[in-house]
């Protein structure tokens, strides 16, 4: 079973060498060379990476990463507080296994090993990790133009720095429920098709002082009550502001809403500039997960072909390979969502195989890819491509089979559920297109835009939700609609649009509705500022 | 090149703050669960740490996303049997599997968010808004704790003490001191001269001039002798031992043991004791207990027996008491103790010796305590005994509590009355 490692790969003298080592113990000095001997390879496959920082730590240590969201340094909030009792409980409570890894795409990039693992699952994370991932964040295009690799940990020591001024500036409670609200329209933070500036730290505390400024000066204009001179009735033609429906809102109420403070609104900044540097990674899980999962499976396979590793250490590594790329039926009571890990590492996999041992039905699907260099092909997939068109790039027929995917489509209005497409040859496509759509943020997230704000009126603000496929919002939207009126200062209104026509409203405060159930007054609700 | 760093030494408790901040938040949840726990725990795991549910739904953080409806379309793996244009008949409560299943219309399938609070926190929690009425005494508690202060600048100690700045100090003074006058001597000399040397070569007293540079140069000698630093000089920071104020507590448990107190009422009496010593250790450096158990005649027991042996008889209450009295000034001065006392009994008493409790309270006991706490554990009416310490209450209303007790899941709201009373009494 072990030989099947050797098939496939490049035609590489065979070396006899002597295995790293043959014991499960770990010493800083097995991980080093290990390290030189996967980086070796990498260079050898052309993976491009940035420098890398292995950190051995604890398992407590992991778990305070885990809670940050990874990063090393990060602001106090309690819902962080909250993610490590959480963590802390499930792994006290043996409900759950740490990751083997966590890894930050900065530059250098810092991955972590937990000491209470094996020679040969750190030798797995080192590969996965340090390797996989690493050149995915240098490589992939999201990564390279979203985000600044190289400022963001500086970045992070801004935000926390600030953010404990000014909690001590205007105490605890205060900051904390900007952050709330900020943290309940994180997604909403995010310039979708624009491409953002870079953060960098130290042009960030430059330019904050000049933003304060700013800031104030555009506000005053755009709420100026006085009437200009000369001012006659013909100017009644209303303008709408903002004049085009704004996607980030974040961004709009940190330069629109009239009533917070400049540190306020530099508040509702850094949580933004999170989010955009947190976007790419939502974007891109599968293709992340499944590149970083096919080098470590490429990367030791090819240390076992050249005999570098144990026996022993192969069968560890995959079980643990096999865990990791396990997928649950749908009916399987383990089932969660379709494994990223599975799909990427399929794909990627298949796409190795696809270029270098085609068949008819590739070459008729594929007819670019069939039988080229697999390096370079999957370098193209992995660098110019997030999750949604890699997949309706990607899939393949053979994929699909060997997951037995199947779609089911689920419409209110009819009685039944019926399965519109399985594995076969007319289904390919359409689960193929509805795949990539399900991996499509726009469809996952409702989409919300900033729609009017009325300037000589209430100053109430209007959002508009654009049905998809004239699907309703959820049970949360007015707790969100409460964060957003406590940002915003004055009335927020919210209409759900099924094309033109407007099938729910929102308001906040709320306008004579009933009371929907479950949507009691909680203790967390918002007060305006 | 890869840089293997070991972390492992670094700090671990980095998430520490963002776990107080949550517990800051949620306060209100975990005071009740804390209230809950207190009633339904065992005596003896009083001080221990907690499990903490709060409901999912309170702590989530609410976010726009889709709700049920619509038409949707999912992809799913593992398809068995299906093929394309089956019809599933729809089951209607689950509406599908799709991501989370929280906002199914059931609603209240969702788990608790569990977690366990530390011993200390549960404390913290417990006692929080709880104040021992404000008559700490701090005395000095024999010599058994020092504490090493500053006290200064002495001339004697070793040379780590040495303080370098005021050495340096006093030998610039000295050298000063010894030399001023020298040196007036020598600016003096200098003029003399420089007139002798500006006068026209003929009208100069050579042999003047010689002797007002020799006198010179023998005054600079002489300056130049005083020495740079000196024994006397050296200055010593000085350390001494200071005895610290320790404060410390008495707690004198008082219990009746008549054959009319059950099982059940002493364990209820011991929650209440133990309760109350917890405070008092989290307020106090050092708490001692004595344990007083009486019927018709009171003894002074340890806590294995105070709880646990059984003895029948009457009930003289007043024997109790002056037993305390006894230990009291035996052995616990109120000029170095903080004394409190708690006593709990069913009420029964003969009823003459009700009026000896009143009077030896009132005399004796009430004038040295800093609190006394009495508990009637009865679901019956009142005897003679709380009718007199009523009245008791009446002279020393911030020094005396009293509270009756039905069963267990009184005690702890009758204990932060008593305590939480007294806060408000003083505002």
């Amino acid at each position: 079973m072990l030989d099947t490692f050797a098939s496939g790969s490049d035609s590489q003298k065979p070396e006899s060498a002597e295995p790293i080592s043959t014991t499960s113990e770990w010493t800083f000095e097995l991980i080093q060379e290990y390290d030189r001997a996967i980086s070796e390879l990498a260079d050898e496959f052309g993976l491009d990476t940035y420098p890398n920082q292995i950190e051995v730590i604890s398992s407590e240590q992991m778990m305070d990463a885990y809670s940050s969201v990874g990063m090393p340094v990060g602001y106090n909030h309690w819902s962080f507080g909250k993610q490590f009792i959480s963590v802390e409980n499930n792994y006290q409570r043996g409900l759950m296994g740490l990751a083997y890894e966590i890894v930050i795409n900065s530059n250098p990039c810092i991955a972590y090993l937990m000491e209470e693992n094996t020679m040969t699952m750190q030798a797995l994370v080192i590969a996965h990790a340090s390797y996989g991932h690493n050149s995915f964040f240098k490589g992939n295009y999201l990564f390279r133009s979203w985000t600044d690799a190289g400022s963001i940990i500086d970045y992070l020591i801004f935000a926390k720095n600030y953010i404990s001024r000014c909690e001590e500036r205007h105490g605890l409670g205060e900051v904390e429920a900007i952050l709330d609200s900020c943290h309940a329209l994180m997604n909403y933070g995010v310039d979708r098709y624009k491409r953002p500036y870079p953060i960098s730290a130290i042009e960030e505390e430059r330019q904050q002082k000049e933003r304060e400024e700013y800031r104030q000066r555009q506000l005053n204009d755009l709420w100026r009550t006085i009437p200009k001179l000369g001012e006659g009735t013909e100017e009644a033609i209303e303008k709408r502001f903002p004049e085009e429906p704004q996607e980030n809102i974040l961004y709009f109420i940190e330069k629109n809403a009239p009533l917070l403070e400049s540190w306020q609104r530099e508040l509702v900044r850094i949580v933004r500039k999170l989010a955009q540097y947190f976007y790419p990674q939502r974007q891109t899980q599968v293709m992340n997960e499944g590149w970083a999962t096919f080098w470590h499976y490429t990367l030791l396979s090819e240390l076992y072909r050249r005999r570098r590793v144990t026996e022993g250490f192969m069968m560890e590594f995959l079980q643990s390979h096999t865990n990791v790329i396990y997928q649950p039926s749908f009916d399987s009571p383990y089932y969660n969502g379709i494994n990223p890990y599975t799909l990427g590492f399929s794909i990627f996999s298949d796409l190795r195989r696809i270029c270098e041992n085609p068949t008819e039905e590739d070459r008729h699907w594929f007819p670019d890819i069939a039988g080229s260099n697999w390096r370079e092909t999957l370098q193209f997939a992995m660098r110019d491509f997030k999750d949604e068109s890699f997949i309706l790039q990607f899939l393949s027929p053979k994929v699909i089979r060997d997951m037995k995917l199947f779609c089911i489509s689920d419409n209110d209005q009819e009685n039944e559920i019926v399965v519109s497409a399985i594995h076969d040859e007319s289904g390919y496509r359409q689960l193929r297109e509805n795949l990539a759509g399900q991996y499509n943020l726009g469809n996952r997230e409702p989409n919300i835009q900033v729609y009017s704000v009325d300037t000589r009126g209430d100053r109430s603000l209007t959002l508009n939700h654009t049905q998809h496929r004239r699907r309703p919002l959820g049970k949360e939207t007015p707790e969100v609609l409460r964060h957003l009126h406590r940002l915003w200062g004055f009335d927020i209104h919210l209409n759900s649009l099924n094309g033109d026509q407007v099938t729910a409203s929102y308001h906040c405060p709320e306008q004579g509705r009933d009371r929907q159930e479950g949507e009691e007054e909680s203790m967390l609700i918002p007060k305006p500022i | 090149m890869s840089y293997i760093i070991d972390r492992r030494l670094n700090g671990k408790k980095k998430s520490t703050v963002n776990r107080q901040r949550f517990l800051r938040r949620y306060k209100a949840h975990i005071k009740k669960a804390v209230g809950d726990a207190m009633n339904s725990r065992s005596i003896m795991d009083m001080d221990k740490g907690e499990r903490i549910s709060i409901p999912t739904r309170d702590i989530s953080e609410p976010l726009f996303s889709h709700g049920d409806g619509g038409h949707v379309e999912r992809i799913l793996p593992g398809n068995k049997e299906f093929t394309a244009g089956d019809r599933i008949p729809r089951q209607n409560p689950k509406g599908g599997d799709g991501s989370g299943g929280g906002a199914s219309d059931s609603g209240e399938g969702v788990d608790d968010f569990v977690f366990q609070i530390s011993q200390e926190e549960f404390l913290d929690f417990m006692f929080e808004g709880l104040q021992l009425p404000n008559m700490i005494k701090q005395r000095l508690a024999g010599n058994e704790s020092f504490q090493v202060v500053r006290a200064g600048i002495s001339k004697e100690g070793t040379p780590g003490r040495l303080n370098v700045i005021r050495s340096l100090r006093a030998a610039h003074a000295r050298r000063i001191a010894l030399t001023s006058n020298k040196r007036k001597q020598i600016r003096e000399l200098e003029k003399v001269l420089e007139i002798e040397e500006q006068k026209d070569t003929a009208l100069r007293d050579q042999r003047k001039i010689e002797a007002l540079k020799s006198e010179i140069i023998e005054l600079r000698r002489r300056v130049g002798r005083v020495p740079f630093l000196d024994d006397f000089d050296l200055k010593y920071n000085l350390l001494i031992r200071q005895p610290k104020p320790r404060s410390r507590a008495v707690m004198f448990c008082l219990m009746d043991v008549s054959g009319s107190m059950n099982q059940a009422t002493k364990d209820i009496a011991k929650r209440f004791f133990l309760l109350l010593y917890l405070f008092l250790q989290r307020s106090y450096e050092y708490t001692e207990v004595v344990f007083i158990r009486h019927h018709t005649s009171a003894k002074e027991v340890d806590e294995e027996e105070f709880f646990y042996s059984r003895e029948t008889g009457g009930t003289i209450v007043s024997s109790a008491l002056k037993l305390m009295r006894r230990i009291m000034r035996e052995r616990y001065p109120d000029s170095e103790w903080n004394i409190y006392g708690a006593q709990a009994s069913d009420g029964d008493n003969w009823n003459d010796d009700s009026s000896t409790c009143h009077r030896i309270l009132i005399d004796d006991i009430m004038p040295h305590m800093q609190y006394y706490s009495y508990v009637e554990i009865t679901p019956r009416d009142h005897q003679a005994l709380w009718e007199e310490y009523e009245s008791v209450r009446t002279l020393f209303p911030s020094h005396f509590a009293m509270e009756q007790i039905v069963d267990v899941q009184d005690i702890y709201p009758v204990f932060r009355q008593l305590f939480s009373q007294k806060v408000t009494a003083r505002c």
